[in-house]
């Protein structure tokens, strides 16, 4: 302790094991079924690879077999059959220790206890292999006891299909979509805005159709291939543009801040963690993430500003109009509208704002690994807005962080449609393509909003916030026409007037509502950028400054502290950072234990009154031994189990500004003059 | 005056505790930091400083006693020019500044200065503490509820091998320790005696907790009195040796001596220092590398400095970063999480030291004690935690926060017990349901640490407080609180026994405790936690449905069982069942 100021030299990588505690554990190598989905193939397995347990920096772990399938990777050791712990929260499709080709975010290999990148070809296969994955879990396999054909097969195996660029048809939709029984309870309560009907629908409940009409000009794709069939006039009277590419951070900045920010969180082990930590603020500041959360949500409270106090309509717009226009209009809508803080409204909105507006999902999170520049986390920086949001009035959401954060982890799982396309024709067009060549009835593609696909009513259960303050029954005469008059939908993104030919869509439309602007209304329209920006802080504080309503307006807190890390997505693999019996979730169960109480006394009455048992009660979700619970939960269930305390191995760096101070004593008092 | 005074009274409701009397009142400009000047009326009692707006809406209200003032300063001169620059700018202890602007002409501000420093500095004065002429009345008695002999029972003490203590019963032994002392069975009074004399300020290692399984304990002193040629004493040496052997374990006995190695081998320089391996082969000494008081003081200045008034924004992580508060947090519960551990799964005796014991090695052993015994996580056991650790152990209230002292610049000023709310604060944070209080008893206790209306912060020690008659001549604090408890209590407390309690002290946990820190900034949401809103709706929820189910079954009782004599009304019904009880 002493010379803890004193910096050993570190390797990049530590070794957990010790050949002799190899023989003291026997490889035990059962016979273990893989599971596999409709439509999925075996490609290339290995045996007797050990997997440590992410835990404490101990060298525990287990043996088993890696597989790799068209779908994903996968671990399978003999605590995979048995199925005595089965976990509260369990998803259906994607089991703890698998891994799905495009969740895979990078490989390392280990050799001689330096880590090196894998992309390609290998001419020398590595002694362990480091799987990060795009959830934030991270794997850690040992080869050192597999037969080295074996070693080649399943290493080159994994990096080929998880790495290297695949063709739209050989993603495993396709495969899954053609081999599944069409066994799906069609549409849930989710609008998929796929239709005429959807939009006039929506509409009507905006109460957007005395100015604005839903058209089908777009049939066949003919005006822009990125935008659906259906679209929406705007009325053109009061405006203002606000060109995001010019006040908002770029798709660049923004995919490097995320990458270097979701670099603090694959966490190899116990020393990283804690050497991290001395400097964690600076490290978080400097990937400036959440910099750039912070600044969407001031330019989506802006856009809230002119909407609801200044009466404009606001025109968005970007080079394509897919990305940060999808961001900002979705978040306005999050904060006006209560409807998209339901758990359909919020599917709806993301299948209105996102899917069928084309937002690239398929080149963004670059699933088939064709372009690293198009790769940019849009729809990660909106979930973590939302979250900021959520986290900030918990009351006022139908969902949990819980779901979005099982919604992120959906971005990467190819059995649904929802984020594996470009846009709407793409889909259209593979689809069409596919049953063509097939000679079959087309696809039935899967939709990610029904959750029964991946997990089981009771773990659906925890999707549901239990705070959430139902709304109540509308007061018809209300002041609701002053509030909805602009709560007209802005959705519509347009192109920039001097955008590439290429990309653009809707371009004659815009370049005439240009015109139309400058010619007409001059005098009304408003630049952001000359706009004072007292006008925002007056709106903000004001709003702040009244007691909130959840189903009314909501603007998130935006000053330095408010903006937080979503823990539970970025925190949740990593044992040293676990509460045992803590975290939020201590509680949210114990409002989930009472809740279920109350129910219980419910139905007695009920039974009392000798009336029929009540039907409509909610699933609410078991939590055994709540006050126990880990804060990981509910994932990394059966993580560290001991209640030894997680102590900081290193923790201090110097004040070297301070250096007076801290050679001082508390109390200069000269004790040796009194023992003379 | 007599008119003057029933005008004051009837002036919209100015607050105003029993023993509490007006001094002045003054119209002034409150320049508000948030909202620009605000025109008003300020009164000055013999306790607070209480504004009031007179034009604004909603009516801006500032209620500050004026022990949370740390200092007075005119600014501007009868000279000066420009709008509102001529008045009084006051330093808060409490993390805010206030200024007043006045009427420049016939030095309006020279009486409200001259009142203002009297009652705010009343010990610079010879006047008394305000905590010394409230007359209020409370439900409870907050002097009642630390009894030294009864927390020594409830642990288990004293047993074959601890004892309890007199020797220092008129404070002859140390005149900053309790008069009641708890120590190895195996040492006499005289030993005390010789141990004192090696220890500084004769604060020798007492028992302040024994693990009710393992035995193992947890020790506090002060630094041993080594000095530069490295003395020896032999009773202390022995005395140390009977500790480690009261356990029955065999294991070395362990010192967490709290600061940093370079500053306990400066120590040596001074008289002091720390146990060497060769004077003390069976114990094992570490570091814990906690900073001094200095260190603590200029670090919440840097804080203040990045809240207040306006919240740095763009870099707000670096500047956060940059004034090491959390990482001062993060090492005080590290250490204490070391302590707690070893004492818990090492089942050996620990000696918690730094230079005089009564700073560091308050928030280490308090801390332990609250990640072990789930007494002191319920409201009362917390009481007695503060009690005892920190007030009667002598941790210099007096001199750290500088109650009623004009002195604002004196070096013995440090945020030491601020700092252990805010540990406290974080474990609460972590652990939502393992604490019956909430936030609001920590800044309720912050407030009054400053405050000066009860007796209970005012003082350096036990022999002080006694000479005073403190608990005689005024209030404690927890009769406020304990006349009160719902207000305090946390509604997810699930009662744990016997569980250790670690929290993670990892910055990825630990937060700037914005509602106590950031509190007077109105951008800054101080919202009721909608979480513990909806939890109480589901217990009243849930006990109006117990309330009807059990109305129900009884109806539905007598029903079946009267279903002959058919004619009792259900009110005569209930009368008849009520009696059962």
């Amino acid at each position: 302790m002493l010379g803890s100021g004193a910096k050993a030299a570190k390797p990049s990588f530590v070794s957990y094991i010790s050949p002799e505690e190899i023989h003291i554990k026997e490889p035990i190598e059962k016979e273990v079924n893989l599971r596999l989905l409709p439509g999925e193939q075996l490609l290339c397995e290995a045996s007797t690879v050990y997997k440590y347990i992410q835990e404490d920096g101990s060298n525990r772990g287990t043996y088993g077999k890696l597989v790799c399938t068209n779908f994903k990777i996968a671990f399978l050791d003999e605590d995979s059959t048995s199925d005595d712990n089965e976990p509260q929260f369990k998803n259906k499709i994607i089991g703890e220790n698998d891994i799905t080709l495009q969740c895979v975010d990078q490989i390392y290999g280990v050799y001689d206890e330096k880590k090196k990148l894998l992309t390609g070809q290998l001419r020398k296969y590595p002694e362990k292999l480091i799987i990060y994955c795009k959830d934030l879990r991270v794997f850690n396999f040992c080869l050192r006891y597999t037969k080295e054909e074996e070693v080649k097969r399943i290493v080159s195996g994994i990096i080929h299909h998880s790495q290297t660029p695949k063709l739209l048809k050989r993603l495993f939709l396709f495969s899954y979509a053609s081999a599944a029984p069409d066994n799906t309870d069609g549409r849930n309560q989710t609008v998929m805005f796929d239709t005429l009907e959807d939009w006039r629908d929506e509409l009507e409940r905006t109460k957007g159709d005395v100015q604005y009409k839903a058209v089908s000009t777009n049939e066949g794709y003919k005006v822009s291939e990125k935008i659906y069939r259906t679209i929406r006039k705007p009325p053109y009277e009061l405006l203002k543009t606000d060109d995001l590419s010019s006040s908002l951070p770029s798709l660049q900045e923004i995919q490097t801040a995320y990458t270097r920010f979701k670099q603090l969180f694959l966490i190899d082990n116990s020393t990283d963690f804690w050497a991290t930590d001395v400097k964690w603020f600076s490290l978080l500041e400097s990937t400036n993430w959440l910099e750039i959360i912070r600044r969407v949500l001031k330019k989506a409270i802006e856009v809230v500003e002119c909407l609801e106090r200044q009466h404009t309509n606001v025109l968005l717009i970007e080079e394509s109009a897919t990305d940060l226009c999808c961001v900002i209009s979705s978040l306005v809508q999050v904060m006006m509208d209560s409807y998209s803080r339901t758990k359909s409204g919020f599917q709806s909105l993301i299948q209105k704002e996102w899917v069928i507006g084309g937002h690239g999902f398929l080149d963004r999170c670059n699933h088939l690994h064709k372009s690293d520049k198009e790769e940019a986390p849009v729809f990660l920086l909106l979930l973590n807005c939302v979250w900021q949001l959520v986290q900030q009035y918990p009351p006022a959401f139908e969902f949990t962080e819980t779901y979005l954060t099982v919604l992120s982890d959906s971005l990467y799982v190819p059995i649904f449609s929802t984020f594996f396309f470009n846009s709407q024709h793409q889909k259209d067009t593979a689809m069409t393509g596919e049953s063509l060549k097939t000679q079959s009835s087309p696809f039935r593609f899967l939709t990610v909003w029904d959750w029964s696909v991946q997990f089981d009513p009771k773990a659906q259960a925890f999707l549901n916030n239990p705070l959430y303050a139902e709304k109540p029954k509308p007061d018809k005469s209300q002041r609701k026409t002053a509030r909805f008059k602009h709560q007209r939908q802005l959705s519509l993104p347009l192109t920039q007037t001097k955008s590439s030919p290429k990309r653009g869509f809707f371009r004659e439309e815009t370049d005439h509502l240009i015109k139309n602007i400058l010619g007409k209304r001059i005098g009304k329209f408003i630049n952001s950028s000359d706009e004072p920006p007292n006008s925002f802080r007056e709106f903000y504080d004001s709003w702040h400054s009244k007691p909130v309503d959840y189903h009314g307006l909501l603007l998130p807190c935006v000053d330095g502290p408010e903006i937080k890390v979503w823990a539970q997505r970025y925190l949740r693999w990593i044992p040293e950072a676990q509460l045992h019996g803590g975290g939020t979730i201590a509680t949210a169960a114990k409002i989930l234990d009472l809740m279920e109480e109350v129910q219980n006394l419910q139905v007695k009455m009920d039974e009392e009154h000798s009336q029929a048992i009540s039907g409509d009660l909610h699933a609410v979700p078991m939590l055994r031994n709540s006050a126990r619970l880990s804060s990981l939960f509910p994932f990394a269930l059966l993580q560290r189990q001991s209640v030894k305390p997680a102590l900081p191995t290193s923790t201090w760096k110097d004040l070297e500004d301070e250096d007076d101070l801290v050679r001082r004593d508390d109390e200069f008092v000269d004790l040796s003059s009194d023992m003379l | 005056t007599l008119k003057d005074g029933a005008n004051w009274e009837k002036s919209e409701e100015i607050p105003r505790l029993p023993g509490e009397t007006r001094v002045t009142d003054k119209d002034v400009i409150y320049m508000c930091p948030f909202n620009g000047p605000v025109k008003g009326r300020v009164y000055i009692t013999n306790y607070r400083l209480y504004l009031r707006s007179v034009e604004n809406d909603p009516v801006v209200v500032l209620d500050v006693p004026l022990g949370v003032i740390s200092r007075i300063e005119k600014m501007g001169g009868a000279s000066s020019r420009g709008e509102n620059s001529y008045g009084l700018d006051i330093t808060c202890k409490d993390m805010r500044n206030l200024r007043f602007a006045l009427k420049q002409e016939g030095h309006s501000r020279r009486d409200i200065f001259e009142v203002l420093t009297k009652h705010a500095f009343p010990q610079s004065h010879n006047l008394l503490f305000f905590a010394f002429a409230n007359e209020e009345k409370f439900s409870e008695n907050g002097w009642m509820v630390y009894s030294p002999m009864s927390e020594y029972r409830r642990q288990g003490l004293p047993n074959e091998r601890w004892r309890v203590t007199f020797i220092n019963e008129h404070y002859g032994l140390c005149d900053t320790y309790p008069s009641l002392l708890v120590v190895p069975y195996n040492a006499t009074d005289d030993d005390l005696k010789k141990v004192a004399a090696f220890r500084s300020r004769n604060r020798i290692p007492v028992l302040s907790w024994i693990h009710p399984e393992n035995q193992a304990v947890i020790m506090r002193c002060s630094q041993p009195l080594v000095g530069m040629s490295g003395k020896r004493n032999k009773d202390d040496e022995r005395y140390l040796d009977i500790i480690r052997e009261a356990n029955g374990q065999i294991s070395k006995l362990t010192i967490y001596d709290a600061r940093p190695s370079v500053n306990a081998v400066a120590n040596k320089a001074t008289g002091g220092g720390y146990e060497s391996e060769d004077a003390y082969p069976n114990a094992e000494l570490f570091f814990l590398d906690i900073h001094n008081i200095h260190v603590m003081r200029e670090s919440l200045k840097k804080l203040k400095d990045i809240v207040y008034p306006n919240v740095e924004e763009s870099h707000w992580l670096s500047s956060l970063e940059s004034t090491h508060w959390l990482e001062h947090i993060k090492l005080v519960l590290t250490g204490a999480i070391q302590v707690a551990d070893k004492v818990s799964s090492g089942r050996s005796s620990v000696l918690v030291h730094c230079s005089d014991g009564w700073d560091r090695t308050a928030q280490l052993t308090s801390l332990a004690m609250l990640m072990l015994d789930s007494y002191y996580r319920t409201i009362e056991g917390f009481e007695v935690l503060v009690q005892k650790e920190w007030i009667s152990f002598g941790h210099k209230f007096a001199s750290r926060i500088g109650h009623g002292d004009k002195n604002h610049a004196d070096a013995d000023r440090s945020p030491i017990f601020l700092q252990f709310i805010d540990c406290v604060w974080q474990m609460s944070k972590q652990f939502p349901t393992a604490f019956e209080f909430n936030e609001q008893l920590l800044i309720t206790i912050l407030d009054h640490l400053y405050s000066c209306r009860f007796g209970t912060f005012l003082y350096n020690s036990e022999s002080v407080r006694e000479k005073e008659k403190v608990t005689e001549k005024t209030l404690s604090l927890w009769s406020l609180i304990n006349s009160e408890k719902s207000k305090y209590t946390n509604p997810f407390y699930s009662k744990e026994l016997n569980r250790a309690l670690y929290p993670v002290a990892s910055m990825r946990h630990l937060e700037l405790w914005v509602n106590y820190y950031i509190r007077w900034n109105p951008r800054i949401r101080q919202q009721p936690n909608p979480v513990e809103q909806r939890y109480m709706e589901l217990l009243a929820l849930r006990d109006d449905y117990m309330r009807r189910l059990e109305e129900l079954q009884i109806t539905n009782n007598s029903k079946i069982s009267n279903s002959s004599a058919s004619s009792t009304s259900p009110s005569q019904m209930m009368s008849q069942v009520q009696t059962h009880f």
